[in-house]
């Protein structure tokens, strides 16, 4: 398990990253490596060079923007996991991030580059989905922004466009007065890829009632993906009884996605977990509201 | 290209191909054969070290990315004050618990808990799982090795007494 050979380079602006990304075709970036470094080894990927990103300044850092927390590309998954903003704003990736890898990945996984390798089970990128983050990237001296739903187009393909780096994701701070998460998993072990994943960002208002409900899907399709949930929900009297309003609703927004089968597991069972777990995602960021409102 | 690491208060310089990861500079280079070499893509934990104090997959790391942090390997898990030969309190728990039969995972067991107990020193065996949940061991079942570290949490919170209090 040896990769082939390639060269390495280690620009200090993203601009230079791009220059390298022109001039080299096949080129990648590496930031954590997490995911890049077994593929080398694996051979999947053969570049003719590695552009380490680490060593641009300002990529590493978290920062609050007003109405939204700002993560640069170079933020490792345990920098995340541990920040005060992210815990305080962005509760469901805080959250999400326990499930990604296991601590000895996480202290060298990337936020960024998690999204950029775009595999279809990974955590981070299902965040971004339910969240609706926005990815910004340089590319041609120029910044580009995509949104995060409209980024991952298949299993590890995304709108990145060829000459471009990612330097900062976006994600929206909640407006309303209350916040309810939930995030479920079922994976063959602790830490390996999701056979399926549900997220669930619940906010409500100050009366208790639900002004936005946002619920996706990952691992059982190409992509992550968002469920449209349209049901009313208030949470004045405590924690609503919804009957079977959820699980239909659940149900009619699977049928609008195209599930994946492989040895792994078949897509009717990935579709009877997606279901499942999504109904627990939502009545846990339910349960959180309610018992807030208490 | 020339690459130049800290490893266990050393600095390593060599000339290496960019595509040799840290793994293989600390075993071939550094000549430190305590850190294994498994799956070599990130699957097992058997190549853990410690970079910057933190537990990380050595085989998922390229030796240039490396450059400019510190590195400790199992051969210095506790410093290098001890004699040769002598064990840290953690790779004692090891023993004394069973926690350790071909020994293949160990070294990355060690590491992975000296982490954990350095972030969490009173963990629960919950936490311990979930800090070893990496680290894969094809002989012990697990169970002895969270007993390690429960043992080693405890000696190292100071009550390193002989189990019959004598
Ligand atoms: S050898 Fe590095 S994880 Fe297996
Ligand atoms: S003791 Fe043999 S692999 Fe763990």
């Amino acid at each position: 398990m040896k990769s082939a050979s390639f060269d390495y380079i280690r620009p200090d602006t993203l601009d230079a990253v791009c220059a390298c990304l022109a001039s080299h075709p096949d080129a990648r970036i590496i930031a954590g490596g997490q995911s890049l470094v077994p593929m080398l080894a694996m051979r999947l990927a053969r570049p003719s060079l590695v552009i380490d990103i680490a060593h641009i300044d300002g990529l590493s850092a978290i920062r609050d923007d007003d109405s939204a927390v700002v993560i640069g590309a170079m933020v490792r998954q345990a920098k995340a996991l541990s920040d005060l903003l992210v815990a305080t704003h962005l509760p469901l990736l805080a959250k999400a991030l326990t499930h990604v890898g296991h601590p000895p990945t996480r202290a060298r996984g990337t936020v960024g580059g998690s999204l950029v390798h775009a595999d279809p089970s990974a955590e981070i990128p299902l965040v971004a989905v339910t969240l609706g983050a926005s990815l910004r990237m340089r590319d041609a001296g120029e910044d580009v922004e995509f949104h995060a739903e409209e980024f991952f187009i298949g299993p590890m393909l995304t709108m990145t466009p060829p000459t471009a780096c990612l330097f900062e994701i976006s994600f929206a701070k909640p407006t309303c007065a209350y916040v309810g998460t939930g995030f479920h998993e079922v994976a063959a072990r602790r830490s390996d890829y999701a056979l399926a994943a549900a997220a669930a960002h619940i906010e409500a208002d100050d009366a208790g009632v639900v002004q936005d409900l946002r619920l996706a899907i990952g691992g059982i399709s190409d992509f992550p993906q968002r469920l449209p949930i349209d049901i009313h929900i208030d949470l004045s009297a405590g924690m609503a009884d919804l009957g079977t309003s959820l699980t239909t609703a659940i149900d009619a927004a699977l049928d609008d996605v195209d599930i994946v089968e492989d040895m792994h597991a078949s897509a009717s069972y990935r579709r009877r977990v997606a279901a499942e777990l999504a109904r627990r995602a939502v009545d846990d960021a339910l349960r959180e509201i309610a018992q807030d409102l208490s | 290209m020339n690459i130049t690491i800290d490893i266990n208060g050393k600095d390593v310089t060599a000339a290496i191909e960019p595509r040799v990861t840290l793994l293989d500079f600390v075993r071939d280079v550094a000549g430190l054969k305590g850190t294994h070499a498994g799956c070599e893509h990130g699957v097992c934990g058997a190549c853990t070290v410690l970079l910057d104090g933190e537990a990380v997959r050595s085989c998922l790391i390229l030796a240039a990315q490396a450059e400019g942090s510190q590195i400790t390997t199992i051969e210095a898990v506790d410093g290098t004050t001890r004699q040769p030969g002598e064990l840290s309190i953690i790779q004692d728990a090891f023993c004394e618990s069973h926690g350790l039969q071909c020994g293949y995972c160990t070294p990355g067991m060690v590491l992975a808990a000296k982490t954990l107990l350095q972030h969490n020193p009173t963990p629960s065996r919950e936490q311990v799982r979930d800090a070893i949940s990496g680290n894969i061991c094809r002989c012990t079942g697990y169970v002895q090795i969270i007993d390690a570290i429960m043992l080693a949490a405890e000696r190292l919170q100071g009550r390193n007494q002989p189990a019959d209090g004598a």
